[in-house]
């Protein structure tokens, strides 16, 4: 009754291309954003911001990084977790080595070092595509795994392998509380997902799309394969950069190489699948979902386990996080192979109706 | 000389065992197209099914017998298997059929995590040995050539005589056995099998099975060498590169790739690694992967299924 938009006609092209061309959900958004920068910084306990609202919107933007390639591209990639890796380490140096760099331009320049070597490593997918790709992105993982352990200059030569950072400030204001991580990730999450919705609405993106559909009949109707694969790589890879960046920086701190192993990046693959694959909001969605999954199940699970008088240790909570994840992900691919975004975009075509059947 | 010698024996035994997981990975991709990602863990899960087993068999028997508790503990860990291979046709394939190689390879994923979680809930997260009577005394080859001779482990001999057997047996089963040929079968055109009567689900079931009965004697061989942990599920990630390099369709090229890739392994950690930093067994396999992609992307002995772009 509330949502629907009869009654709103479009008099320009203009009207009629923006990203949200219903009023309710022009006002939703900007209730969102209100909500985000001023409430919540306000009501959210310091704990929840530091281990859930910040972890959940740094993997966010990584997801939506991944999601380019693997949503949108239809370029399978496992190595997510190395342009994490390259995008922090490279963003560390930039901040160590250089005086008087600033916080933002440092992270950036993570997210171009990143896009070099994504760039690098998507060579590949110009001759082989599919699971012979993924073989080629795992190959990333292990090689830089391995590079930021072993080669010393890029840890500063620092004995034990773990990097860590002076205190933060962008523009004079010190980042050190939970609130002021939380609005500077809350910064970086909001613009680049605009970002990342333009493009994806925009020439660039219909090229990638048409890409992942079929390439051949995408190079027929005159799309360069090799510039639409090669941009979707560079894309993702500087988003899911400055993500790692912000992650080592805000989050982390100080950081080892296992920081950004392969697990982080099947994490960030089962979140696109669970939030649905060629979608920016399913990022959020998956991103949400798997950052909160295993804290709601570390507090669940020996309660539940107490109502049936079984004593759950924390051992048998992460390997039953574990089944869970992995029976998700299999619930997910035979159900809905959209994700959660496409449960939300169907809920919202039942809320135009509502309450009327047609 | 022999050292040389040493550190190459070394590698084929390491790459026997990568060719074992990889055997697995062929198997699965050759009758039902899906890369199984799930190998690693069905590695882990039938190690630590075996572990456990001796060890519980005598408890709840009360009996002391290691020979006895060992062929329970194998019967009692493949049985293991052929249920997790039974209950992925039923609950994940036959929902996925005519899906993408991606959306299958995400499932596959999915399994892993499941495998790895169900295995370590049921069986426990530890260390466990795993103990079938391998000889474990060393053996010097060749005394009267080098000084000090050539040192080998006796376990490594007889667990490359069992995978030299087991490899035999899968080559029997598939060329001269009626289910074998029903397996070429499918694996050669899905359609035309069913169509002739080949019943697609239980082929599968069959083709995880044995898959699975590779993952057990490959977790039976790494376990009583290294202990059943949970790093077993991992190193069955370098069986991707072996599948890349051996061809992916290929039974003969998964071994090849794998012995290739165990000696490629050690001799450049051995020689090359000092100059560039050490421990690059991690990427050494991909990296040559990688390039053999480049190169010739159906592998060593793979057909020529893949498509270019």
């Amino acid at each position: 009754m509330l949502y629907r938009e009869n009654g709103q006609f479009k008099g320009s092209y203009r009207a009629d291309q923006q990203i949200f061309p219903i009023l309710q959900d022009r006002w939703m958004i900007a209730l969102l954003l209100v909500v985000a920068i001023a409430v919540v910084p306000l009501v959210a306990s310091e704990y929840m911001l530091r281990a859930i609202v910040v972890p959940f919107l740094i993997l966010s933007l990584a997801a939506i990084g991944l999601n380019i390639l693997v949503g949108y591209c239809g370029q399978i990639s496992l190595g997510a977790g190395a342009f994490m890796a390259i995008g922090a380490y490279a963003a560390y140096n930039f901040h160590i080595r250089v005086d008087g760099m600033p916080l933002i331009a440092s992270l950036l320049l993570g997210g171009f070092c990143a896009t070099a070597v994504g760039i690098l490593f998507g060579i590949p997918s110009l001759r082989i595509r599919g699971l012979y790709l993924a073989v080629a992105t795992l190959a990333a993982q292990f090689f830089t795994d391995w590079a930021f352990l072993r080669i010393k200059w890029f840890t500063n030569n620092s004995a034990s392998g773990s990097v860590s950072l002076p205190d933060l400030y962008v523009f004079g204001l010190p980042i050190s509380t939970p609130a002021q991580k939380y609005l500077f990730c809350l910064a970086f999450a909001a613009v680049f997902a605009l970002l990342a919705k333009n493009l994806v609405r925009a020439h660039i993106g219909r090229q990638w799309m048409a890409m992942r559909d079929m390439d051949v009949a995408a190079a027929v109707i005159g799309i360069r394969p090799v510039y639409a694969k090669l941009s979707a790589f560079a894309v993702s890879s500087f988003i899911i950069g400055v993500a790692g960046a912000l992650w080592g920086f805000v989050y982390l701190g100080s950081w080892e190489p296992s920081a950004f192993s392969i697990d982080r990046s099947f994490q960030l693959l089962f979140m696109i699948i669970i939030g649905g694959l060629g979608s920016i909001m399913g990022s959020f969605f998956g991103a949400a979902f798997i950052v909160v999954l295993p804290i709601a199940l570390d507090s669940l699970l020996p309660d539940l386990g107490g109502l049936f008088g079984v004593a759950v240790s924390t051992a048998t909570v992460s390997h039953v996080v574990l089944m869970i994840y992995g029976a998700l992900i299999v619930f997910f691919l035979i159900v809905e192979p959209h994700g959660l975004a496409r449960l939300w975009s169907i809920g919202k075509e039942k809320l135009r109706l509502w309450p009327f059947p047609h | 000389m022999a050292f040389f010698l040493e550190t190459l024996i070394g590698g084929l035994m390491a790459g026997m065992l990568y060719s074992l997981i990889a055997l697995g990975f062929v198997l699965i991709f050759k009758a039902s197209g899906v890369f199984n990602f799930a190998q690693g863990a069905m590695v882990l899960l039938a190690a630590l099914a075996m572990a456990r087993f001796s060890e519980w068999f005598p408890q709840w028997l009360g009996f002391d017998d290691k020979v006895l508790a060992n062929l329970l503990a194998f019967a009692a860990a493949l049985a293991t298997m052929v249920t997790a291979a039974w209950l992925i046709e039923r609950l994940v394939l036959r929902k996925l059929v005519n899906q993408e190689g991606i959306t299958l390879l995400m499932a596959t994923l999915g399994i892993a995590y499941f495998m790895d979680g169900a295995g370590q809930t049921l069986f426990g997260s530890d260390i466990y040995k795993i103990d079938v009577g391998l000889p474990k005394d060393p053996l010097f080859l060749f005394e009267s050539a080098f000084q000090g001779g050539v040192l080998i482990n006796k376990e490594d001999l007889y667990a490359a005589g069992i995978a030299a057997a087991l490899v035999a047996v899968l080559t029997l089963f598939f060329q001269y056995t009626s289910t074998g040929r029903a397996l070429r079968a499918v694996a050669d055109d899905h359609q035309a099998a069913q169509s002739i009567g080949i019943p697609l689900n239980r082929i599968w079931v069959i083709v995880w099975s044995v898959a699975g009965f590779a993952a057990l004697v490959a977790g039976i061989i790494w376990g009583s060498k290294l202990g059943v942990q949970f790093s077993l599920s991992l190193v069955a990630l370098k069986a991707l590169p072996v599948v890349i390099l051996g061809g992916l369709t290929s039974v003969p090229g998964a071994i090849v790739g794998g012995l290739l890739i165990g000696v490629g392994e050690k001799l450049s950690e051995v020689f090359l690694g000092p100059f560039i930093g050490g421990g690059i067994e991690i990427w050494f396999a991909y990296v040559l992967a990688l390039i053999f992609l480049l190169v010739r992307p159906q592998g060593l002995f793979g057909e020529k299924i893949i498509d270019r772009v």
